[in-house]
């Protein structure tokens, strides 16, 4: 197990100044592969998804996705960048069996994109320029399944199974330059900034963008320096940080745990860290310099991707709103208060709140039920409110069923509950509990009979005047219906008793 | 002669137009190939130029050709003008239905789920595929003798190399089994086994015949081209096999331009004929510089102008191959480790890891001379050595095609002889690397340029009576130059000999009969 030595994060950010660096992974959902003709597809049976130019048989050639370059150029444009007029592909040599040829094709020291910046909006609205260095094409590896192990890595395993479905997926890998100026922010920008790109692929429709997928894959540099000093300090990178939530946690710990070894007067060592999501820690991988040698060199098999200035503005008119303009928008459309968005978008539901206005619900109801329900339960479970499967659709028949007086809040949120549990529809929910409200007056008027019979005290107050007392009675009758009762109906009932009228 | 011994003298065009004429079969013609190969490939004094021999689907290729002409009309006369007329394949170009190794054990055994483009182009012809040739292990070397299944003996001298790589195509059609074959050329492994064994060899245009399917020695450089008897039956060939596929991205857009008309031009008037000054002379066996001055003669004699052009960048040529050459086969040759397919050899002790059984496999899978070029090419592209290396010698790769477009600034098709000397005795330079590398000086500047080169026969050597090999060199997608001054080369040597070259070639069948002289084999299958 684990057993770095953290300091606490406060003391950190006291002693030092973090320096972040990201590179994030984008697999494009191109009909076809990066260099084959193979479909582009997840969750198929292995090694079924794969033709010759895949499984790196001899003879074979690639031949680039057009696609793939088009969706390239478009996160590029998102991302502010230059595009290339001309870039070639290189070849990244090492020998590993989930790459087909013991090389990648990727894009090395001519980018098709660069130069770039996002601009990424904090929790408090603070608006955090983050610089981007370059976007290029690659591929994807093969999966690798280590076997026999206890912990599913390589290491203790007895063998391993390789799926080449995903070797050749087209990629493309986002780089930062070094941002510098975070401070104790950094874990929140860290998943500021996955978040925005995550947005923004989505919105460009060029990747499924769901991260539990590995859509969108994470590799997260951390590094401290004293305040003061310029000269950055040794850096980690922890790989494949998949959730927004263990990408704000893993800088966190990664921040705790430099500064507990710059503390102890060691030095960091350069090196790959993996994450672990069950103790949000990580633990030491590879080690990795600066002097890694992959033996680049410019891919001969295939030629330059030219994009015509021509097509490069094409591309750029077709643009989705950027992100920013587009939550102006949303928050004028829908009508919310700055700080309720505020809270929208920071607790990550804005798409999800979106989708659920489109599949019919009002603004408000939109807001309440995520805000109110769902990001609750998503804390409570420690996943990301989207990843717990709430389809906008029931929201809907949810709150129809609130408005219709089929039933109230209190038991909308317990059929929320059975259908997070897998119980069904809303509707057959409903059915199985036998949940329904009381609308009869018949009952009601006896349970009211005996609540205001306990309470004579407050029945005698409401007579008075004292209106705002009728909440202790409406108590009672609910508790006496055991929440069946429709709460407004049934105070209408209590005052029009007590002859009382407001 | 026997009927069969005329049968398969004939040219590919001359078998052709009897096949289209009725007055043979492709059945007859496949046979009598076949039955060739069976007297005077194997034994121990075999030319051992077939790897395979697939004369099941030969014969079945050639009876339906056989059957399409027998009963006519449409089908008939769509045939291509070469349905029926056998072909022998390079074992480096993948086919379905037959194995492919590239002259390696890490391949032996392995069968390709796909066919090359060139194939497929071959049986979109109809042309019956004889079989796979031998070959240097994935393309590597000039003599044939770095095959893991043993030297292919040149039909001129049994006890002379076939020249390399594809020594095994070059000898098939030397030795009368099979009218044509396809070869690849990287440094010059079709044109120079083309010289050394009396027969036409062309390297095309790069980009101008589709590399898919051929297992890539260096990506840059290779390409896959005719070998043949006459320039004209080259020309038939490279017209089947070329032009665009989508599936090769180095694949030029641009249509063929009609090779095998240009081969029946007939006439060299006027045409501006550019002598390097770098490729000859020095360093050149005597027999072969008399003949490069014979066809040089005749040449001029036809109309041609003849010039003299200099291109100084020649003499780093060489040197910058081999280091371009050995980085791109590096990476290319990476993916045989044992995991996927082919060859797989697991560590005798020790951990059963991945590295290890990969480097197992590479260690008993490979030959010495891959193995040279592996770590050759491994350390041209380390860090710290990449801009040394392998960046210097792209410059150089820049300088040599600025030095040929000058050159075609004075002059049409530029000429030398294709190799600096005759076949050498098998073995000679087995333990000299750089000897080896030295035989392919005049051929590999058109692959470092990327422009065509053919390559004819141009006589004996007088001392040692071995055939000699004529280079015509001509701009990039000009193909159709070469065959048009090849071809017109060729009739007037053929006048003066009064017949081809080939028809004084030793009578092969006798000789391989013969007792075993000397026991050469590759150093690597022993």
């Amino acid at each position: 197990m684990n057993t770095d030595a953290i300091l606490s994060f406060e003391e950190a950010m006291e002693k030092y100044d973090p320096v972040l660096g990201f590179e994030v992974h984008v697999e494009l959902n191109t009909r076809t592969k990066m260099f084959s003709s193979a479909p582009n597809v997840f969750g198929d049976e292995p090694n079924t998804n794969v033709n010759e130019v895949d499984l790196g048989m001899p003879g074979v050639l690639p031949v680039v996705n057009k696609t793939a370059v088009e969706s390239s150029i478009k996160i590029g444009l998102a991302l502010n960048c230059k595009i290339a007029e001309s870039c070639r592909f290189a070849r990244k040599n090492y020998f590993y069996p989930d790459t087909p040829k013991n090389f990648q094709t990727s894009q090395y020291d001519e980018p098709i994109a660069y130069d770039g910046y996002l601009d990424v909006e904090l929790s408090d609205g603070t608006v955090f320029r983050v610089e981007i260095e370059r976007a290029h094409m690659e591929e994807d590896a093969g999966k690798l399944t280590h076997m026999g192990g206890a912990t599913g890595r390589i290491h203790g395993a007895d063998f391993s199974l390789v799926d080449y479905n995903r070797a050749g997926v087209p990629l493309v890998e986002i780089v930062t330059k070094p941002i510098e100026g975070a401070g104790s922010r950094a874990p929140e920008l860290a998943k500021a900034y996955v978040a925005a790109i995550r947005e923004i692929v989505k919105n460009l429709g060029v990747s499924d963008a769901r991260m539990e997928r590995g859509n969108v894959r994470c590799d997260a540099n951390v590094s401290l320096r004293p305040h003061g000093r310029e000269r950055f300090g040794i850096r980690s990178e922890t790989k494949n940080v998949n959730s927004l939530r263990a990408v704000e946690h893993a800088v966190r710990y990664e921040i705790q745990r430099h500064a507990a070894v710059l503390e102890a007067g060691e030095p960091v060592i350069q090196e790959t860290r993996h994450w672990h999501e069950d103790s949000r820690t990580t633990t030491s991988g590879r080690a990795k310099s600066d002097a890694d040698d992959y033996r680049y060199f410019p891919e001969p098999d295939l030629v330059p991707v030219v994009p015509s200035r021509e097509w490069v503005e094409e591309l750029r008119a077709t643009l989705p709103e950027p992100p920013a303009a587009r939550r102006k928008r949303l928050q004028a459309d829908w009508g919310y208060s700055d700080l309720e968005f505020r809270d929208v978008v920071n607790a990550g539901v804005m798409d999800e709140i979106e989708e659920t206005i489109a599949a019919g619900a009002s603004a408000s109801v939109a807001r309440k039920w995520w805000m109110g329900e769902i990001v609750g339960r998503a804390k409570a479970a420690d996943v990301d409110p989207g990843q717990l499967g709430v389809q906008p659709a029931t929201i809907v028949e949810l709150a129809r069923m609130v408005e219709d007086g089929k039933i109230n809040n209190k038991m909308a949120s317990q059929v929320l509950d059975g259908v997070l549990a897998g119980e069904g529809t809303p509707a057959e929910i409903v059915e199985k509990r036998g949940l329904a409200v009381v609308s009869d007056d018949g009952p009601l008027l006896e349970a009211i009979d005996a609540a205001l019979a306990a309470q004579p005290g407050v029945a005698d107050k409401i007579r008075g005047g004292k209106v705002q007392a009728v909440g202790a009675i409406v108590g009672g009758v609910m508790k006496a219906t055991r929440g069946q009762a429709d709460a407004g109906r049934v105070r209408e009932l209590i005052l029009e008793k007590l002859g009382v009228t407001v | 002669m026997t009927e069969t011994n005329e049968l398969i003298r004939l040219s590919a065009a001359a078998l052709a137009e009897k096949l289209a004429a009725g007055e043979v079969t492709s059945v007859e013609a496949t046979q009598a190939y076949l039955d060739r190969i069976a007297e005077v490939d194997g034994g121990e004094r075999g030319i051992n130029a077939f790897l395979h021999v697939n004369a099941e689907e030969a014969l079945a290729v050639a009876a339906e050709v056989d059957a399409i002409r027998a009963a006519g009309g449409a089908e008939a006369e769509a045939l291509h003008v070469l349905a029926g007329v056998p072909i022998a394949v390079k074992d480096l170009i993948v086919t379905i239905g037959q194995p492919t190794t590239a002259g390696s054990k890490i391949l032996e055994g392995w069968h390709s789920p796909y066919d090359a483009t060139v194939v497929e182009r071959l049986r979109a012809a109809k042309m019956p595929i004889l079989g796979k040739t031998n070959l240097d292990e994935f393309a590597m070397g000039s003599s044939t003798e770095h095959s893991a299944y043993g030297p292919t003996r040149n039909p001129w001298d049994l006890d002379r190399i076939p020249g390399g790589s594809g020594g095994g195509s070059a000898a098939a059609v030397a030795a009368f089994e099979a009218p044509l074959a396809l070869g690849t050329d990287t440094g010059g492994s079709i044109r120079q086994p083309g010289a050394v064994t009396g027969t036409v060899g062309v390297k095309p245009t790069y980009g101008s015949v589709s590399r898919y399917g051929a297992i890539a020695m260096a990506s840059s450089l290779d390409q896959i081209g005719p070998v043949s008897r006459t320039v004209l039956d080259s020309a038939l060939l490279h017209q089947v096999i070329g032009g665009h596929d989508p599936r090769d991205s180095t694949s030029l857009p641009d249509p063929l331009a009609d090779l095998v008309a240009a081969a029946k031009t007939g006439n060299v008037e006027g045409l501006r004929i550019g002598i390097i000054k770098e490729l000859h002379g020095e360093g050149y066996q005597a027999g072969v510089e008399n003949r490069f001055r014979d066809a040089l003669e005749l040449l001029k004699e036809a109309g041609a102008e003849i010039v003299e052009v200099s291109c100084p960048n020649f003499q780093y040529a060489l040197g910058a191959y081999y280091l371009i050459m050995p980085s791109e086969a590096s990476s290319n040759l990476a993916k045989f480790d044992g995991v996927r397919y082919g060859l797989r050899v697991l560590p005798e002790e020790g951990a059963m890891t991945i590295e290890r059984v990969m480097g197992a496999t590479r260690a008993a899978g490979f030959g010495d001379e891959v193995k040279r070029r592996i770590i050759l090419g491994t350390y041209a592209l380390s860090a710290g050595y990449y801009d040394a290396y392998y960046g210097s010698a792209q410059k150089v790769r820049t300088l040599v095609q600025r030095d040929f477009e000058a050159a075609f600034t004075v002059a049409d098709v530029l000429i030398s002889p294709t190799a600096p000397t005759t076949a050498f005795p098998l073995g000679e330079k087995l333990d000299d690397p750089l000897a080896m590398y030295l035989n392919d000086v005049a051929t590999i500047p058109a692959n470092l340029a990327g422009i065509p080169g053919l390559s004819l026969p141009g006589g004996l050597a007088d001392e040692d009576g071995l055939p000699v090999g004529i280079q015509l060199l001509a701009p990039a997608k000009e193909d159709a130059r070469l065959y048009r001054v090849g071809a017109v080369l060729e009739s007037l040597l053929e006048a003066k000999w009064g017949g081809p070259l080939l028809q004084s070639a030793p009578d092969l069948a006798a000789a391989v009969a013969g007792p075993v002289e000397t026991l050469v084999g590759s150093q690597e299958a022993k």
